[in-house]
């Protein structure tokens, strides 16, 4: 895949949504297109993997394990974004990534997304708005299904 | 007697004609009038009262097709005695039923729009029979989009029919549960994630929600900062109904009683209430 067409799958992808066209293109310059088959471990948990990934196509869960067994926290699908605590690049990966059908992504190194945001702050700006955007979206999805809604109750009106 | 007493204070008998296990919890009935008079007809949303002789009486939404009234289905999550001695009915065996009662889904009002359905757990149960009338009215409405969530895989409702429904012509059924193992190859994450993988029309989409109230407060939150008008979000609230006709105030709710001037509400009305603490 060209730069042109990479600028042009990055502008569709949600995660670039109002971003400014040479912040864009720096996204590009920096893109690498990959691909998972299908039940691939993307990286593990405690890993140390410095990619940051958006998703193209395909579904990844995110897993971690338990004494005897792996629980499954959340799937991750087409404009969702993958390995966020790879920009902040501090510590291990807190969950196993592993596709769930063939995974189409482009990847992103961690330690070059932060040096251009350093030499842009503008592009830092937007970049990290973003992730943030991305954090509080998951920390209230987390908070919501820690409140485990659907738990068997008296019944009002079912 | 005027009809509408007949419907609200008597009963009509009604014999158990299938029960049929849904998940580890929750089964549905179905059942008809075992009187002379068939039971009588409802709209998407609607509830009624059914008497479990020498047990008690619980509300119980009407989860089958509005198309056919005769054979009213119920599904009911065994939660406690009373719902336990519901769902442990064997065919033959003969309940009472009173209603329907309340408001419905205002499947009219949505000709012509995007329907959009967003259940949480049980809360798929009372939104069936809207998908039902939209599958049976096709060309009356444009897109069909329901997304589901459950605590787990074995949680799910009417498994086999979201996957029919996910078939259908210009519809669109996500599902989502909030913990699955790894035999679960489909989505995980609470309903409010599933947003992320439709496009929605805002002005020409009408939303019927149902579920607990937190889930309801979060996928509203989404609509309308998705651009949906809160008076095209409709919810069904849930209270501690007894009479179902208004008469006991059991299920007072600010102005309303949510067995008479719901369970339906659009959220344009519900909007002032919702946040308050003690109600």
């Amino acid at each position: 895949m060209e730069h042109k067409s990479l600028e042009e799958t990055l502008r569709e992808h949600p995660f670039l949504e109002g971003f400014k066209p040479e912040h864009i293109r720096k996204m590009a310059e920096m893109a690498l297109e990959v691909q998972f088959g299908r039940d691939q471990i993307i990286f593990r948990e405690g890993q140390e993997s410095g990619l940051f990934f958006l998703i193209l196509s395909g579904k990844v869960a995110l897993e971690i394990s338990a004494p005897g067994r792996i629980l499954r926290v959340q799937t991750l699908g087409p404009g969702e974004e993958l390995g966020w605590s790879s920009v902040l690049g501090e510590g291990g990966k807190h969950f196993q990534a592993r596709s769930l059908e063939t995974v189409r992504a482009l990847a992103f190194e961690g330690a070059r997304l932060r040096q251009a945001c350093e030499q842009d702050p503008s592009f830092g700006y937007a970049l990290m708005r973003q992730l943030l955007k991305v954090v509080a979206e998951r920390l209230q999805a987390t908070r919501l299904q820690l409140l485990d809604l659907y738990a068997p109750r008296a019944a009002k009106l079912i | 007697m005027s009809e509408v007493a007949q419907a609200t204070l008597t009963m009509t008998r009604a014999r158990v004609l299938a029960v049929e296990k849904e998940t580890h919890d929750t089964f549905t009935l179905t059942v008809a009038s075992a009187d002379p008079d068939p039971l009588p007809p409802f709209e998407p949303g609607q509830f009624s009262m059914l008497y479990v002789f020498g047990v008690g009486e619980l509300p119980i939404s009407i989860s089958g097709d509005p198309g056919e009234p005769e054979r009213q289905v119920y599904t009911i999550r065994s939660v406690g005695q009373a719902t336990h001695t519901l769902v442990s009915q064997r065919p033959g065996n003969m309940i009472g039923v009173r209603g329907p009662f309340g408001t419905s889904w205002p499947v009219k009002a949505a000709r012509g729009k995007d329907v959009l359905i967003v259940a949480g757990g049980i809360g798929l149960a009372p939104l069936r029979p809207v998908i039902y009338h939209v599958l049976r009215h096709r060309d009356d409405y444009v897109r069909l989009l329901v997304l589901y969530g459950a605590r787990s895989p074995r949680d799910l409702l009417y498994r086999r029919q979201l996957a029919e429904w996910g078939r259908a012509p210009d519809t669109q059924v996500l599902v989502t549960v909030d913990y699955g193992g790894l035999s679960w190859r489909g989505h995980v994450g609470v309903v409010t994630t599933l947003f992320r993988q439709v496009r929605l029309h805002p002005s020409e989409t009408v939303a019927f929600i149902c579920g607990p109230e937190i889930m309801m407060r979060y996928v509203v939150r989404q609509l309308e900062a998705r651009g949906l008008a809160p008076e095209d979000i409709y919810i069904s609230m849930e209270r501690n109904m007894k009479c179902g006709v208004g008469f006991c105030g059991h299920c007072q709710l600010g102005p309303y009683f949510v067995c008479k001037d719901g369970p339906v509400f659009s959220y344009r009305q519900m909007q002032p209430w919702m946040d308050i603490h003690e109600l």
